[in-house]
């Protein structure tokens, strides 16, 4: 009785090499290394540049290259996976009417791919680890918001301030460098810094400027700095990221980068244009804590005067108040 | 227990299902009504009017601060759903019966989106209100997509202020008129932005999270 795993159609991959037999693992890696090599060039150099969330500030432009390199490191993983599989469907496959196959040696454990394998999966993932950690705070933060006292912080000495408020269920934004005006609308100059003070009067928000891969929380009496360079004229647009009530939907603006001319103009403009509403807006701070209403946390039957003209947004807190 | 009881158990068990998933889905797609004032001749403007109480007075909710708005045959309804033309100029005229109080962002006492980013208060123009002053803000009627919000002047809460809707002119009020043009055909949110919804964490819950009370949304007809 003959060997059925020794020879006949069904020869597993360990049979190359013997002489007049299929070199199976040649050609796999031959196809493999082809396809690789074909693919991933490829994507990174036609999908890659498209890859959200473009490249209209640094922190976006990190993004984007993580996801590409992320991806052009998996795609041959993927592939020598399928590539296999196909394979073996294709050349391993059982024969109509001729015998079952079997196990034996061809289908044995193979001490070398098993160590290569987890050697390389091993190698691939720790790299990705390491290299994941850099790019997680590298340029600036990433755009991610750094807490109140950022560890990550950009090159660039000149770093534009802007004040998002989240409330339930809107975004505005101050300017603090230019008068503490309070707007509707997120203007931003090119080739600038910017750096990003987050903060909330209500519940938990998350400003996510989607385009300029910045995105960090609001969160109450707390200041939130992300930072991120614009590179990029053009519109982004602004979502709350942290469900936060019934409109948490519809809380979102489009905002533009525009030339450092047309924000500097656009600034000033809307510095005068709000100059009689600026001055009752409490003065700029990194956060506020709104009483009236029971916004300090309290419901509204705990609250002891909603109503005093004295508890406003922003006005310090009497001692054991609210 | 006998078959006969595990029969009858089973058989209220799936009644008393089938009721509350019946009141939950009718709940769920109970929308309130839409006044609809796109009979109107073809690019005329449309007049609007809407008042705003403290308390709605009657109903499931009586204590609830609300919107309603008036019908093209004058009938007040109690709903935050209005449909307009689109591109034709739209009057909206608000009478607030609420009282006031300082805003969480004085931001919103703003008048902004509105021609000349201007509105009127019992006739004379306003572009903002110091909510820290007077009698503060009560509402405001903000449309965010479309960069509308206009502040409502507050009543003197010590005043007999009306406490059921439909409220009539002979309660104290405050009048506030603005005109902007209706955008393209589609569906605008439009809400209060005052977290007026007492007994509400952060007062944004309860009227201020339902439709037909303190949000809605301004459907544009083609």
């Amino acid at each position: 009785m003959t060997d059925p795993g020794a020879a006949g159609p069904a020869t597993g991959p360990d049979q190359s090499g013997e002489q007049g037999e299929t070199h199976h693992w040649w050609r796999l890696i031959a196809i493999w290394v082809v396809l690789s090599a074909i693919l991933d060039p490829l994507f990174y150099f036609l999908a890659g540049p498209h890859i959200p969330p473009g490249t209209m500030t640094d922190v976006a432009q990190g993004a984007q290259f993580d996801f590409n390199v992320l991806f052009v490191i998996a795609l041959p993983v993927l592939l020598a996976v399928w590539i296999y599989l196909i394979y073996a469907f294709i050349m391993w496959r059982a024969s109509r009417g001729g015998p079952d196959p079997v196990g034996g040696e061809a289908a044995r454990g193979h001490l070398g791919i098993q160590v290569g394998w987890i050697l390389v999966t091993t190698v691939v993932v720790l790299f990705l680890a390491g290299f994941g950690t850099y790019e997680l705070v590298q340029p600036g933060g990433a755009g991610g918001g750094e807490g109140s006292s950022p560890i990550w912080t950009p090159t660039s000495k000149t770093v534009l301030p802007i004040q998002v408020i989240g409330q339930q269920w809107k975004f505005t934004y101050r300017y603090p460098t230019f008068g503490g005006f309070e707007t509707n609308q997120l203007v931003v100059p090119n080739d600038t810094t910017i750096q990003f003070n987050v903060t909330s009067l209500d519940v938990i928000h998350s400003f996510w400027a989607y385009q300029l891969g910045v995105k960090a929380d609001a969160n109450p009496d707390y200041n939130n700095v992300a930072y991120a360079t614009t590179q990029e004229l053009g519109s982004f647009i602004v979502r709350c990221a942290e469900l936060c009530g019934i409109w948490h939907g519809a809380m979102y603006n489009n905002g533009a980068v525009v030339t450092p001319q047309q924000f500097e103009t656009w600034a000033k403009a809307t510095e005068v244009r709000l100059r009689r509403n600026t001055k009752l807006l409490p003065p700029f701070a990194l956060t506020y804590t709104p009483d009236a209403n029971g916004a300090d946390g309290g419901y509204y039957p705990d609250n002891v005067d909603p109503y005093s003209n004295v508890e406003q947004y922003g006005a310090p807190q009497p001692k054991g108040g609210g | 227990m006998s078959l006969a009881w595990k029969v009858t158990v089973t058989v209220i068990l799936f009644a008393v299902a089938a009721v509350a998933a019946v009141v939950l889905i009718v709940n769920l797609l109970g929308q309130p009504p839409t006044v609809d004032f796109t009979s109107s001749s073809s690019g005329a403007p449309v007049d609007v009017t809407l008042q705003s109480v403290g308390t709605y007075g009657s109903g499931s909710h009586p204590t609830w601060v609300s919107y309603l708005v008036e019908d093209p045959q004058g009938q007040w309804v109690h709903t935050t759903t209005f449909q307009v033309p689109a591109h034709v100029r739209i009057n909206v005229t608000i009478i607030n019966y609420d009282s006031g109080s300082p805003l969480r962002n004085q931001q919103l006492g703003q008048v902004t989106g509105t021609y000349g980013n201007v509105a009127t208060l019992n006739g004379r123009p306003f572009r903002v209100i110091n909510s820290n002053a007077g009698n503060g803000v009560a509402h405001t009627f903000s449309m965010p997509s479309l960069g509308i919000s206009i502040p409502l002047y507050g009543n003197n809460g010590n005043a007999n202020l009306c406490g059921a809707a439909p409220c009539t002119t002979s309660s104290p009020h405050q009048v506030i008129k603005f005109s902007f043009t209706s955008p393209g055909p589609g569906s605008y949110r439009w809400q209060c932005f005052v977290p007026c919804g007492l007994g509400f964490l952060y007062g944004n819950g309860g009227p201020m999270a339902t439709l037909g009370y303190m949000g809605g949304f301004m459907q544009v007809a083609a």
